[in-house]
C-alpha cells in the first residue's frame, strides 16, 4: 500500500476537492462585504452558475477547452445577474441587505428560478458532457504525499488559488483596494475625498456574486457533476461564516474552507475505508463546526475588532452627514 | 457633478392610501415580471396564472387544499415576523418546525391510543412549542452571550434538525420509526394513534384544519401582546432603538431571549400542526422537501411584520403552492413556486422604498460641491 493511500493524505487531497467551491463564494462574498454590503443570496447566486453551467456543458458543441471557458462565463454572468438584483435593491434603494439577500436566495434557490430553468432545461438526467476532470499536473500525480495534494487537482481549484493571491494583492496592496476598504469602513470619508462609493459596491456586489457563480459551477462540472435541485446542500451559507472565520481575509479563509471541505468529505472518506461512524453524526459536523467557529470568531472579533467593515450591512445616504 | 438620475427624499407625510396601495402595486408588478420570466422561457403566462387561480381559489376543494398549504406558512409567518419586528433575523423557522414535528409526535406516540384527544392534541401543542422554542433559543443565546450572528447560527440549525429528523427515521432503531411490517423493509415514520390526529372542521363548502384555527387565534394573541401590553413595548423599543432601550430600564438581551424562544415555539406548533392535523408520521424527507420555513420569511415580509396580516398573506401564498403541488408536471416546474414567491418579495422590497421616499429627479450638482461653491 503506497503511502498516497494513507487517510490523511487522502483526506486533505479531499478537503482542497471539496474546499474548491467554498474558496470562490467565500471570495466573492468578501468583495462584496468589503465594500459594505452583505449579500445573503450566496446560496442562490451559486445555484443560478450552477444550473447556468449545466447548460452550456451539455448544450454547447464543440471541445472541452472551449466549452468549459464558456461554462464558467455563463455561470458567472448568470449570477452576476442575480447580485445585480441585490445591488440595486441595497444600494440604490437602501432596502434592508438582510432581507434583499434571503428574498435572492429564495429568488434563485433550491425551489425557485434554479430549479425551474432545470426543469424547462431538462437537465439532471445525465451527467454534464464537459467536465473539469482531475489533472496530472508536471506528471507529479503520484508523487508521494504532495502528489495527489497539490498536482492532481482540478483546473478550477488551481484557478482558485490564482484568485486568492489576486484578492490578497487586490484588496492590500492596490490603491482600488484601498479605496474598496475605505467605502467599507466609512463611506462618508470615502465620500468626501471623491471615492465614487456607489460605482464601488456595485462593482464588488456583481463581481462577488460571479465569483458566487463559479463556486456553483464547481458543483455542476466537477464534484457532482449533473444538475441536482439545492445541489449546493448549504455550502452558500458555510460561505458566509468561513468569511467572518477568515476575519475578511482571503488567505486566512482559503485554511477555513478546505477544513469545511476536509468535514463534509470526511464521511465519503471513512465509509469508502470502511469505519462505522454514524453518517447523521458526520453530516451535522460541518454544520456544528460552522456554529462553533462563528462563537469562538465573533467572541474574538468583538474583543479586538478584527477585519469585520465598519459600514457593514448599513446603507449610505448622502444626506445623512 | 451628476451621479444618479433620481434620488430618494424621506416622505414627511404618508397618504392612508399608500399603506395598502404599496403591497398591491407591488404585488401586480411581480406578477407583470413573472409573466415576462414565464414568456421568455416559452411558458403562456395568462394560462399558468388562470390555472393557479383556478386551483389555488376557484375549484371545487380547493381552497380547503389552499388552507392546508397555508397552515405551515402562518405559524412560520409569525415565527419570523415576531423575531424580525425586533431586527432578531431568525432565519431558523425551518429547523425549529422540524424539532416541533419530532417533539410532538414523539409525545404523540408516548401518550399512545388510551388518552383523551383533547389531552393528546393540547399536549402535542405545547410539545411542539417547547421543541421549537428550545430549537430557537440556541441562536438568541449565542447572540446575546457571544455576539454571534444569529443569521448563520439559525440557518446552520436548520441542517442539524433535518439531520437528527433524518437520523430518527433512517439511521436509528427510534421510537418515532415504524419497526414492524414493511416499515421494516423500507424505513418510515410510526403513525401517530388516531386519537392524536387533530380535527378538522367540516363547514360545509370549505374544510379548515384545527391548525388554522390555532394559528389564527395565536395570531390575534401576538396582535395584542404587541400593541397592548408591556413586552410589546418593550419588543418596540429594541426593535427600533436598542441603545434607547437601557435608558428605559429595558434588558435587550432578555427581550431578545424571549423572543427566540417565542419564534422557535410558533415555528415548533407548525411542526406539531404538521404531524398532528396533516401527515400523521414523522417525515423527514417531506418536510426537507416543503422548505416552509423559508417561505415563512416571504410570508412575514409582505405583511409588513404584522401578525393579522400574516394570516392574509399565508393563505395567498398558500394558494400559490397548492396549486404548484396540483399542477406539478412537465409544464409546471417545481421551481416556479420559488420563482414567483422571489418576485414577490423583491417587489414588495421596492415597493416599501417607495412608501418611505419620495422620488426626486435631481439634477443638481453633488452635495460636496455644493458645499464648496463661495457662499
Amino acid at each position: 500500500m503506497s503511502i498516497n493511500d494513507n487517510i490523511f493524505v487522502v483526506i486533505m487531497a479531499s478537503a482542497i476537492f471539496y474546499g474548491t467551491p467554498l474558496v470562490f463564494a467565500s471570495l466573492g462574498e468578501v468583495l462584496a462585504e468589503r465594500s459594505g454590503v452583505l449579500n445573503l443570496g450566496v446560496e442562490g447566486m451559486m445555484l443560478l452558475g450552477a444550473v447556468a453551467a449545466a447548460w452550456v456543458s451539455t448544450n454547447v458543441g464543440g471541445p472541452a477547452i472551449v466549452v468549459l471557458p464558456l461554462a464558467i462565463l455563463a455561470a458567472m454572468v448568470a449570477a452576476g445577474l442575480g447580485a445585480s438584483i441585490h445591488a440595486f435593491l441595497t444600494i440604490t434603494l437602501r432596502v434592508n441587505q438582510i432581507i434583499s439577500g434571503l428574498a435572492l436566495t429564495i429568488f434563485a434557490g433550491a425551489a425557485g428560478l434554479s430549479s425551474y430553468l432545470a426543469g424547462i432545461w431538462h437537465l439532471g438526467q445525465t451527467p454534464v458532457a464537459n467536465q473539469f476532470l482531475r489533472l496530472d499536473v508536471f506528471g507529479l500525480a503520484d508523487a508521494p504525499i504532495v502528489g495527489p495534494i497539490l498536482f492532481h487537482q482540478t483546473l478550477l481549484t488551481y484557478f482558485s488559488w490564482i484568485l486568492v493571491i489576486a484578492a490578497s494583492l487586490y484588496l492590500f496592496k492596490t490603491r482600488m483596494g484601498l479605496h474598496l476598504r475605505a467605502v467599507g469602513e466609512s463611506p462618508q470619508t470615502a465620500d468626501s475625498v471623491g471615492i465614487p462609493v456607489a460605482r464601488y459596491r456595485y462593482g464588488h456586489v456583481i463581481l462577488g456574486g460571479s465569483f458566487a457563480g463559479i463556486a456553483g459551477a464547481c458543483f455542476s462540472l466537477m464534484i457532482v457533476p449533473t444538475w441536482v435541485d439545492g445541489m449546493t446542500a448549504g455550502q452558500g451559507w458555510i460561505a458566509l461564516a468561513l468569511v467572518i472565520f477568515g476575519f475578511w481575509r482571503p488567505d486566512l479563509m482559503l485554511v477555513g474552507a478546505y477544513l469545511f471541505g476536509a468535514l463534509s468529505s470526511l464521511s465519503l472518506t471513512l465509509q469508502a475505508r470502511g469505519f462505522h461512524i454514524s453518517t447523521a453524526f458526520l453530516a451535522a459536523l460541518p454544520y456544528v463546526m460552522t456554529i462553533v467557529v462563528l462563537v469562538i470568531a465573533s467572541n474574538a472579533s468583538s474583543r479586538r475588532q478584527l477585519g469585520a467593515p465598519a459600514a457593514l450591512g448599513k446603507p449610505y445616504e448622502r444626506e445623512e452627514r | 457633478m451628476k451621479r444618479f438620475g433620481f434620488r430618494l427624499e424621506p416622505r414627511s407625510d404618508l397618504p392612508k392610501w399608500l399603506p395598502w396601495a404599496v403591497p398591491v402595486g407591488s404585488f401586480l408588478v411581480a406578477l407583470l415580471v413573472g409573466a415576462i420570466v414565464l414568456s421568455i422561457t416559452g411558458q403562456n403566462p395568462f394560462s399558468v396564472y388562470a390555472r393557479i387561480v383556478d386551483r389555488a381559489f376557484l375549484s371545487d376543494g380547493a381552497f380547503s387544499g389552499t388552507l392546508v398549504s397555508a397552515t405551515p406558512l402562518l405559524f412560520t409567518g409569525l415565527c419570523a415576523a415576531v423575531a424580525f419586528r425586533i431586527g432578531f433575523f431568525n432565519i431558523g423557522g425551518e429547523g425549529q418546525f422540524v424539532m416541533g414535528a419530532i417533539f410532538g409526535s414523539g409525545i404523540a406516540l408516548k401518550l399512545g391510543a388510551d388518552v383523551p384527544g383533547v389531552l393528546a392534541v393540547a399536549s402535542m401543542v405545547v410539545f411542539g412549542a417547547i421543541g421549537g422554542g428550545l430549537w430557537g433559543l440556541i441562536p438568541g443565546i449565542l447572540k446575546t452571550r457571544f455576539r454571534t450572528n444569529e443569521i448563520i447560527t439559525s440557518l446552520m440549525l436548520n441542517y442539524i434538525a433535518a439531520v437528527i429528523a433524518t437520523y430518527l427515521i433512517f439511521d436509528s432503531q427510534s421510537f418515532w420509526r415504524e419497526l414492524s411490517g414493511s416499515g421494516a423493509v423500507f424505513p418510515k415514520g410510526k403513525v401517530l394513534p388516531v386519537i392524536a390526529w387533530w380535527p378538522k372542521l367540516d363547514f360545509g363548502s370549505v374544510i379548515v384544519p384545527f391548525g388554522f384555527l390555532l394559528g389564527m387565534v395565536i395570531a390575534g394573541w401576538l396582535y395584542v401582546l404587541q400593541r397592548k401590553t408591556r413586552f410589546g413595548f418593550e419588543m418596540r423599543i429594541v426593535g427600533g432603538a436598542p441603545t434607547t432601550a437601557r435608558y428605559a430600564g429595558i434588558k435587550p438581551n432578555r427581550v431578545i431571549i424571549a423572543v427566540a424562544a417565542l419564534s422557535g415555539a410558533l415555528a415548533g406548533i407548525g411542526g406539531a400542526t404538521d404531524v398532528g392535523n396533516f401527515r400523521h408520521i414523522l417525515d423527514p424527507k417531506g418536510l426537507q422537501q416543503s422548505g416552509f420555513g423559508y417561505a415563512g420569511i416571504v410570508v412575514a415580509a409582505l405583511a409588513r411584520l404584522n401578525p393579522v396580516a400574516v394570516v392574509f398573506v399565508a393563505i395567498l401564498l398558500g394558494g400559490i403552492t397548492n396549486a404548484g403541488y396540483a399542477l406539478r408536471g412537465p409544464d409546471f416546474p417545481a421551481g416556479l413556486v420559488g420563482v414567483l414567491q422571489g418576485l414577490i418579495l423583491f417587489c414588495t422590497l421596492g415597493g416599501e422604498v417607495l412608501a418611505r421616499y419620495r422620488i426626486k429627479r435631481s439634477s443638481q450638482s453633488s452635495a460636496v460641491e455644493t458645499a464648496m461653491e463661495p457662499a
